[in-house]
């Protein structure tokens, strides 16, 4: 096993080269719903048991399945209220057992990156050629439902192999959401291809906040709201990137919708927001930095 | 490890759910729904009358269960409290505001406290079956033929010490087999409780004919809010009036929604934390349109409109 996960060289956020962005933002800022499909009655893996209780686990899998058939809608709603397109983290099953949902998306401008097929099918352990054939089968769906190039990645439930990033880089993936150590797109260290991290913020995930750490909602609009507050200071200096990662069985809930509207009231109120895509900031990120950022790595350790 | 081909296979991948028990539908596309009297909001509050054996050995993990070593007195009294102490104090909250119940309740308990029953039967309220005791979760590994005999057993108590028809049914911590909804609609019950995943009842198939699931709010329990979160009570009433308030002004283009609390004794009941139950709910009744009802007479409201 590696001690390290050897995908990126050490910068000082205090020593690198500065990150402008249109408009002379001092943040990008991003919201990625996961668009999820758990199964009922999914196989068992030997990375990971999909539910806690033997099959069916009717409270996690109902409550999930909440988000497609009440969630989802609000969520929607409150983002198009104030102009925040989505990045769909996709589980990409959606597309054939729910695509109704993909068609509001893509009518909404919507991205679409690959969260794998389902959120009950995970990668650990899978052997190379079954990881291409996964990658292969995202990659057509998403094309063939929504006419849609995959640029970005998020594992499926966050499972991997020590093969992912190359392959990611193999297959012309632009960016990866699955690295959570910078505030910045970051060039990935791959053999072959092009790769950066683009930061899907763990931290603000809603998953994280209101399910791991058993937050309040009135709380998680408090942290939300202080970490814009942080970046968009720092963001005068250097542009920084802040994620919005969501679960529409969460954040869609009765309870919750209100709080989080208010959220994207205030962040989408400052004047130096680029409100924008996970696509879109890589995009930015190649044209205008990643040679310059490469070649300052480079010349780091050469030094 | 690794895996085999077969993981790549998906036989269910196709359009609606990957299971037959209802059909695939979003909640904003629906027919609105008016209730009694142009009432807004339906409020259906829950209260479950639990017993945790001293000695459960429950098949899968029972959140408050007995959870520390035999003789674990101290989870055994502090559940009992709830049935003793707590829910009279929930009870004469919903008394004074003129709230009625549905009381979801485990047969052994009726059994132990046919005192609480007739509580229940006086204020003309609803019995719904909450299974055996908290020690008997229904689960996927579970022999068919002992469900069978554990749900006609739990029915036919609570049937014969209520004299209710018992068309509900929450199973115990909602966990189910595969086999539990039929189990229960041959049992002629006419409601689940048990699945998370919609603010309005919906049609729900089994082997002995259509239905329902009732919406009994699980982010909204006080065990998941209080125990589970860990949230302070204040947090509680929060999160009760925001869910209030959003489905409150959904229905001014959606049609009537409903509100569903569901309330624990032995957390609820506690005496520090009833005035914020009373907070919440005297909130809840001083808007104008809200039905309190229970479980059976919001179903029967809603089927007349299918």
């Amino acid at each position: 096993m590696m001690r390290e996960p050897g995908l990126y060289d050490y910068s000082p956020a205090v020593d690198r080269p500065k990150i402008t962005w249109p408009n002379g933002a001092r943040v990008a800022f991003w919201v990625a719903p996961n668009i999820e499909y758990y199964e009922y009655d999914p196989p068992i893996s030997p990375g990971r048991k999909p539910w806690p209780k033997p099959n069916p686990d009717v409270v996690p899998y109902s409550h999930r399945d909440y988000g497609n058939r009440a969630g989802f809608f609000r969520m929607m709603e409150a983002m198009a209220k104030y102009g925040v397109r989505g990045s769909v983290s996709l589980n990409v099953a959606i597309c054939q057992h729910h695509p109704e949902i993909i068609k509001v998306c893509n009518e909404l401008d919507w991205e679409f990156f690959s969260h794998g097929i389902y959120n009950t099918r995970y990668t650990y352990g899978m052997p190379e050629e079954m990881e291409r054939a996964m990658m292969d089968d995202v990659i057509k769906t998403i094309l063939d439902a929504t006419g849609q190039n995959v640029d970005g990645w998020l594992a499926p439930a966050l499972s991997y192999t020590t093969n992912t990033f190359e392959l990611l880089a193999e297959y012309g993936i632009k960016y990866t959401c699955d690295l959570f150590h910078d505030d910045q797109p970051q060039p990935v260290n791959t053999k072959s291809g092009k790769l950066i991290s683009v930061p899907y913020s763990l931290e603000m995930n809603d998953t994280v906040v209101l399910t791991m750490l058993g937050k309040s909602s009135r709380h998680y609009t408090d942290i939300l709201k202080a970490n814009f507050d942080q970046l968009y200071e720092e963001g005068a200096d250097n542009g920084q990137v802040m994620c919005i990662p969501l679960h529409p069985f969460l954040i869609g809930q009765p309870h919750r919708i209100g709080n989080f509207a208010e959220v994207l009231e205030y962040i989408t109120g400052h004047d130096k927001v680029w409100v924008t895509t996970g696509r879109e900031i890589a995009a930015h990120y190649y044209e205008h930095h990643y040679d310059n950022v490469v070649a300052a790595l480079a010349a780091k350790r050469g030094a | 490890m690794t895996l085999t081909d077969d993981y790549l296979k998906y036989p269910k991948r196709g359009h609606g759910m990957d299971h037959d028990r209802y059909t695939w539908s979003q909640l904003h596309e629906r027919p609105a729904v008016t209730w009694p009297n142009g009432a807004r909001i339906a409020l259906w509050v829950v209260t479950q009358l639990q017993w945790f054996p001293m000695d459960m050995k429950p098949a899968v993990p029972v959140p408050a269960g007995m959870v520390r070593p035999y003789p674990d007195y101290w989870d055994y009294t502090l559940r009992d409290y709830g049935n003793r102490i707590g829910v009279y104090r929930i009870f004469k909250v919903l008394d004074k505001l003129g709230i009625r119940s549905s009381v979801a309740m485990n047969s052994a308990l009726a059994e132990m406290y046919p005192y609480l029953v007739e509580q229940v039967n006086q204020r003309n309220w609803e019995l719904i079956a909450n299974g055996l005791d908290m020690g008997h979760p229904h689960h996927g590994d579970m022999d068919e033929g002992e469900e069978t005999a554990l749900i006609k057993g739990v029915l036919e108590s609570l049937r014969g010490l209520s004299g209710q028809k018992v068309r509900g049914w929450l199973s115990p911590i909602r966990s189910e087999s595969m086999n539990t909804p039929d189990l229960v609609a041959a049992n002629g019950i006419d409601y689940l409780c048990d699945w998370a995943n919609d603010d309005m009842p919906y049609a729900f198939e089994t082997t002995s004919g259509t239905i329902h699931n009732m919406p009994h709010a699980m982010e909204l329990d006080d065990q998941q809010i209080l125990i589970a979160l860990r949230h302070t009570e204040q947090e509680y009433v929060g999160q009760l009036k925001d869910q209030f308030d959003c489905l409150y002004a959904e229905t001014e283009r959606s049609g009537g929604r409903i509100m569903a609390i569901n309330l624990n004794p032995w957390i609820t009941g506690q005496a520090y934390r009833i005035k914020a139950l009373e907070e919440a709910l005297s909130y809840i009744t001083g808007h104008d349109g809200v039905w309190s009802a229970t479980g059976s007479e919001i179903l029967d409201a809603f089927k007349a409109q299918a």
